[in-house]
């Protein structure tokens, strides 16, 4: 047995023992914290050993460092995991952030310390469990695991005296459609006696379960719904800018999005090609409506963390507009800006929670002028917020451009509305990031930062923030290294291989699509 | 020799009357005597069953059901003395904390 | 030059950037001046070799570094290629650039943040040089979106004044929307072309013939025009740029005159492939070009700010420029572009010049007889105004003269229109030049007795504002000595150069001897629309007739502006209470941004917050959860009472619960099959 036989499941088991230490440990000084970021360094380190033995040339949609044990031999379910080229990076996402959640909770979590690292360590082992897990029973297990700790972090490190109120919503948010999801697996299950994903994406590419389709339908729709509710999908966002406002900043760079998407492309996708393509023009209309939506309440916000979660929502639909128009180029992108918008969100929130921690307030009408007492705050929140904004080099740029430019190809009716509705997003994102910014940094100093003296970054700041945006960077300007993988993995769901000609020779194409077309001007 | 139906009837009526003193009676002790009177006829079915099926499953689970019923006793007892000495009472109408 | 080499051009600047962004706080100011100076000085050189190589070969030089996105499907690469076109651009970029580096570090002296401004500096030509330079699209949309957020970093570079940092804000939410068009065209060109390369896409273009006014290269042009507008601030997007005055004047010389501002036409030019096919869309161009024109010369004239008024000038020459293109002659609307870097460069520097000598003052009405007190800024200005106002021989008259002559002898009875609103504009256009002229440099002194309680009406009060951050920038040492005096030579260097190239700069374009038409001939070989184009030859009679009638013009202006602001002052004044209501409509800028924010952020906000916010957000979102929230509540109060805690109860409905499941499995199927 190497070791890559076994790599992932030591990523999962890491930190559930170090949660164990964690319990047994004393809470005493600074313990908590360098045990907490101990454990997450080397988990981190044993992620990044996946991208380093990924082996590139392995035909797309094949699974790697797959583990398949027996568990339970009726029902038939497996301890099957493995990661191919999406779940990968997401693997090592999580990695990346979980010591950053820990340096930024440094000094932020005073009370309770214990609970709190523990039950991020929770949180992560959930996280891990469902990028690996490749059979539906083991990852419903992780799923609804992840709802715990979360739900806990909220109620016990929550900020306000709505805290619990914010936690409930949240649980009964995520519970209730999780349900109706152990509902559709199991049926699944009674269909066709497995629970392997594998198994099941060849049966559902021939059109082999044996079922009626309109329980097929509601089986997907179960499936979407859960998964829908727990990203959010606008209009089912209730719960996510309480949980945010309330939830500590560890918490909230793993709150949103990821788990979620990741789900849908990976099990919606997989299981229900058919019943997905059906029901693409509802969600690309959601999506288009959601970003717009979304951005204009972010618009109207005096909380910064009200401002951020609408921001959130609002780069999220980006994200499922992408992976509803079924080309290669939108899923591709829109897996792509799953890292993207996680790495800057994270940054965005770690940067409000720093502000927090100085001046205890999230409403920027109490900020102002910051800019010349805090340069390096300013420095590393203008950086994040061009991120977020999607400026060209910056890394959110490659996945919003490849969602936007594939979602006029997309097989839907008004696809050029939808684009051109999701593409004013750029413009309101602009008007609320920059407004936020000048509110806080610029001009004269606020009431706060008039009466409390300024704090720049110290050095554990400066070591949780510059990976980002060193990242940002990066993960602007050398896309392929990333999409190289991500592409193969997604390419199977799209609707044809690839929907645009590749090479510009290929010159044909426009003139059929110059007469038949719906008229390119209506997008206006 | 004597039907099953018979054996089968005798256990019916004695967990009737053991549901009855469960409902009707106050006193813990007796509660937990009905308790054991239902199970001894469940016990009474499970060898009935066995002798007229000729396997010998049932007659294994009756001495399952003793054992549980053996250590349930022991402990049941043992919460019964605690509950005495801090309620001073064995009247189940005045044990509802969990309703609190 | 090796092409290998090509992308030191927008390194260099970008390390610069780097260095004095991440260590310039530390340094010392001469050493944060000599990085930002190298890491401009050397791509200028770069970029005259480049000339000495490519400019007699007709074929461009093109470098691929490897894909920047590679999707199934799709694919972009970091691709640079230089043509005559780049060349021209590249000249103007580098070389200006350079000259107001070397400005700048004379004019900001006293700043604080010294380091910060030569940081954005370097990032700004590291940008303009990727627009320049790219190959494809989305690169050029890099350096399109690059540009922006240097300008909004430099307009924003007062951050401690909030007219400042809104300005900031506007431009770059305003640009947004002009990227919001560059977006969609693109994704409409992937659709369509599967490409971004220009040379594939217009390679497409050329082999289709039949693709004459097809609507999606129609679609596709506009879009690309609504970009072009926003970056080169054209109606319905120039609102911006006069707010872009609040930044430090070299940053207005360099990105808001020179090179900037000027990318939306160097882009339409760019893609002449693709406008050529469409004539609604070069109409559009046209016409919007015409309009700008016209529109911001008019605000112009009655504007005291002496930064405001080249603002307005300068958003009415891009106008010119636009116009050109939108007739079809894309190489005078570049030659135009060309001059404009120069003299436009020369006149904000010259202003800065101006304002450094008055210590911040930017009032005209506060100025006066300068002449003899700051004399080289007087000459070297002097040169720019003679050149935008389009006086032989100097650089404007024969770009404008180019391009009003292609107006009018571009088809159709449009042609004529655009010519006559340029040759208005042109008239107006001398009048203010020469009005600030004049009310800078002539008469009586007005500054004297000003300088020191200056606490008046509103453009005061934003003089003094920049005052006093001056002053708390400077933290105690003194600023400026605070008499009249001319600025340091570092600052008057770049002056002269740029006065001599004002002068000479149009010769390049003597027409029938023009040197740049042959210089850009190969880029814009292919761009005749349907042969219509009239022989140089042929019409040289026509041209000549033109041009003493723009002369004329010009100096009629002149003539004016002499009259108003000089043998009679308050000639002026007494017209604008004459006309009293027009007067005020036009220096309220027509109320233009009043307009914009009455009827579209207003509306909007009151939108977001009553409907989006009130009604569907609380109303509906948050409405949904409560109810079913209270839904479940309810069903636990109904229930709630039948959890008693008493043991015996839970037994009882054990009981009758089993009693009942019984009863079912004995009673229940007879009962079923019975019904």
């Amino acid at each position: 047995m190497t070791i890559n036989d076994i790599i992932l499941t030591l990523i999962l088991v890491t930190p559930l023992i170090g949660a164990l230490v964690l319990a047994l440990l004393p809470d005493r000084g600074k313990t908590m914290q360098w045990t907490a970021l101990a454990i997450t360094l080397i988990t981190f380190a044993l992620t990044l050993h996946l991208p380093a033995h990924f082996s590139y040339a392995t035909p797309s949609g094949a699974f790697q460092f797959e583990q398949n044990l027996p568990w339970i031999s009726s029902p038939a379910i497996h301890y099957h995991i493995g990661v191919d080229g999406i779940s990968m990076w997401l693997v090592v996402l999580t990695g990346l952030l979980a010591p950053l959640g820990v340096l930024i909770s440094w000094r932020a979590i005073d009370s309770r310390k214990k609970l709190f690292y523990t039950l991020l360590l929770l949180q992560q082992v959930a996280m891990y469990g469902i990028f690996i897990s490749l059979d539906l029973f083991l990852y419903y297990g992780f799923w609804e695991l992840s709802l715990v700790p979360m739900t806990l972090l909220i109620a016990t490190a929550g900020r306000t005296e709505n805290r619990q109120r914010a936690a409930i919503k949240y649980f009964l948010y995520a519970f209730i459609p999780s349900a109706l999801l152990l509902v559709a697996i199991v049926w699944l299950y009674t269909r066709t006696g497995t629970f392997d994903l594998p198994t099941l994406t060849a049966l559902a590419a021939q059109h082999g379960i044996s079922a009626g389709s309109s329980a097929l339908w509601l089986a997907s729709l179960a499936f979407l719904f859960a998964f829908a509710v727990k990203l959010p999908v606008f209009p089912l966002h209730g719960w996510l800018v309480d949980a945010i406002t309330e939830a500590p900043t560890a918490a909230v760079m793993v709150l949103t999005g990821k788990t979620a998407l990741y789900s849908m492309l990976r099990f919606s996708f997989s299981i229900f090609p058919a019943e997905s393509h059906r029901i693409a023009p509802v969600m690309i209309a959601l999506a288009a409506i959601g970003v717009v939506y979304a951005a204009l309440l972010a618009l109207v916000q005096r909380d910064m963390k009200k401002l951020a979660a609408y921001a959130t929502l609002s780069a999220l639909s980006f994200i499922v507009l992408g992976f509803f128009t079924f080309t290669a180029s939108g899923l591709t992108g829109g897996a792509y800006q799953i890292l993207n918008e996680s790495l800057a969100g994270a940054a965005l929130f770690m940067l409000l929670g720093l502000l927090y921690e100085r001046y205890r307030t999230y409403d920027m009408r109490d900020y102002g002028g910051l800019a010349a007492q805090t340069p390096w705050i300013v420095t590393m929140f203008v950086i994040t917020g061009l991120t977020l904004v999607g400026l060209p080099m910056l890394s959110s740029f490659v996945g919003e451009f490849l969602i936007l430019s594939s979602s006029i190809e997309a097989a839907v009716p008004h696809r050029h509305l939808w684009t051109a509705l999701a593409t004013t997003g750029v413009i309101l994102s602009a008007a609320y990031m920059l407004t936020m910014i000048q509110r806080v940094f610029y001009a004269d100093p606020g009431p706060k930062p008039a009466s409390i003296p300024a704090r720049d970054l110290d050095a554990r700041e400066h070591l949780a923030l510059w990976p980002l945006a060193i990242l940002f960077l990066i993960m602007g300007l050398a896309s392929p290294y990333w999409t190289r993988t991500i592409g193969p993995a997604v390419s199977a769901l799209a609707n044809q291989p690839a929907t645009a000609p590749a090479s510009p020779n290929a010159a044909p194409a426009p003139a059929t699509t110059a007469s038949t077309q719906a008229n390119p001007g209506g997008a206006r | 020799m004597v039907p099953t139906s018979y054996y089968l009837i005798l256990a019916a009526i004695l967990f009737s009357i053991g549901i009855a003193a469960f409902l009707i009676k106050r006193n813990v002790i007796t509660i937990f005597i009905s308790i054991e009177l239902m199970l001894n006829a469940v016990n009474l079915t499970f060898v009935a069953f066995a002798h007229m099926w000729h396997q010998v499953s049932g007659q294994i689970f009756v001495f399952f059901v003793m054992v549980v019923a053996a250590a349930e006793a022991a402990v049941g007892l043992a919460i019964i003395i605690s509950i005495f000495r801090a309620r001073k009472t064995l009247n189940v109408d005045e044990l509802d904390l969990l309703n609190h | 030059m090796p092409a290998n080499y090509l992308w030191l051009i927008p390194l260099l600047p970008f390390a610069g950037f780097l260095i004095n962004g991440t260590l310039g706080r530390r340094l010392p100011r001469a050493l944060v001046s000599a990085v930002a100076l190298i890491a401009t000085a050397v791509p200028a050189g770069l970029v005259a070799w480049l000339w000495a190589t490519l400019y007699s070969t007709d074929t461009p030089l093109t470098l691929n570094s490897g894909p920047w996105i590679a999707v199934p499907g799709f694919h972009v690469d970091f691709s640079l290629s230089v043509d005559h076109l780049t060349l021209i651009m590249l000249g103007v970029v580098t070389g200006v650039g350079f000259l107001i580096h070397l400005y700048s570090i004379g004019y900001m002296a006293n700043e604080d943040g010294y380091w910060r401004f030569f940081a954005y500096l370097n990032l700004f030509m590291f940008f303009m040089s990727v627009l320049v330079l790219a190959a494809n699209f989305l690169l050029l949309f890099v350096g399109w979106e690059g540009v922006g957020l240097a300008s909004y970093l430099l307009i924003g570079f007062y951050f401690k004044k909030t007219s400042a940092a809104n300005a900031g804000r506007k431009a770059f939410v305003v640009n947004r929307i002009g990227d919001f068009g560059f977006l969609l065209a693109m994704f409409l060109l992937i659709a369509h072309f599967g490409s971004l390369d220009f040379s594939a896409v217009f390679a497409t273009v050329g082999a289709h013939p039949e693709w004459h006014a097809v609507r999606f290269l129609t679609a596709i042009c506009l879009f690309l025009v609504l970009g072009a507008a926003g970056k080169s601030a054209q109606i319905p997007l120039y609102v911006w740029l006069p707010d872009a005055m609040e930044g430090p004047t070299p940053v207005s010389a360099l990105i808001h005159a020179a090179t900037m501002v000027t990318a939306g036409i160097y882009m339409v030019a760019r893609c002449h492939t693709l406008f050529d096919r469409s004539p609604a869309a070069l109409a559009v161009v046209a016409i919007i070009g015409a309009l700008t024109a016209i529109f911001a010369a008019s605000i112009g004239i009655v504007q005291h700010d002496i930064k405001r008024v080249l603002a307005y000038s300068t958003v009415s020459q891009l106008g010119y420029m636009f116009l050109a293109c939108g007739v079809g002659a894309y190489t005078a609307g570049i030659f135009h572009l060309l001059t404009h870097a120069f003299f436009k460069a020369l006149l904000f520097l010259a202003a800065g010049s101006v304002i450094h000598a008055l210590s911040g003052e930017q009032d005209m009405r506060n100025m006066g007889g300068l002449r003899t007190r700051i004399p080289v800024t007087f000459w070297t200005m002097s040169a720019g105004v003679f050149a935008i106002a389009g006086i032989p021989p100097f650089a404007g008259f024969f770009s404008k003269d180019e391009i009003l002559f292609r107006a009018f002898t571009s088809p159709g009875p449009l042609g004529k229109i655009l010519w006559l609103v340029g040759l208005i504009t042109a008239g107006m256009t001398s009048f203010y030049m020469f009005r600030l002229w004049f009310k800078t440099f002539f008469g009586a002194p007005r500054f004297e007795d000003h300088s020191l309680d200056s606490h008046g009406a509103a453009v005061h009060a934003h003089a003094d504002t920049k005052l006093t951050v001056v002053a708390e920038h400077d933290s105690g040492q003194a600023a400026h000595p605070h008499g009249v005096h001319e600025s340091p030579w570092i600052m008057l260097f770049p002056l002269v150069v740029l006065a001599i190239l004002s002068v000479v700069g149009g010769w390049v374009g003597i027409p029938g001897h023009s040197a740049i038409e042959r210089f850009l001939d190969p880029v814009f070989a292919s761009a005749p629309i349907g042969g219509e184009l009239p022989a140089a030859a042929t019409s040289s009679g026509l041209e000549l007739t033109l041009a003493v009638v723009s002369v004329l013009v010009a100096l009629l202006g002149l003539y004016i502006a002499w009259l108003f602001y000089c043998r009679k002052p308050g000639t002026a004044d007494a017209l604008a209470q004459r006309f009293r209501s027009a007067y005020s409509l036009v220096s309220n800028k027509y109320w233009i941004d009043e307009i914009y924010h009455a009827f579209l952020v207003t509306p909007l906000l009151m939108f977001t917050r009553g409907i989006v916010e009130l009604i569907f957000e609380r109303g509906v979102v948050n409405g949904s959860a409560r109810a079913s929230g209270m839904t479940v509540r309810g069903f636990a109060w109904a229930t709630r009472n039948q959890m008693s805690g008493n043991i015996r109860s839970y037994a009882g409905w054990l009981a009758a619960g089993a009693a009942v499941i019984l009863a079912a499995m004995i009673f229940g199927r007879a009962l079923w099959v019975h019904l």
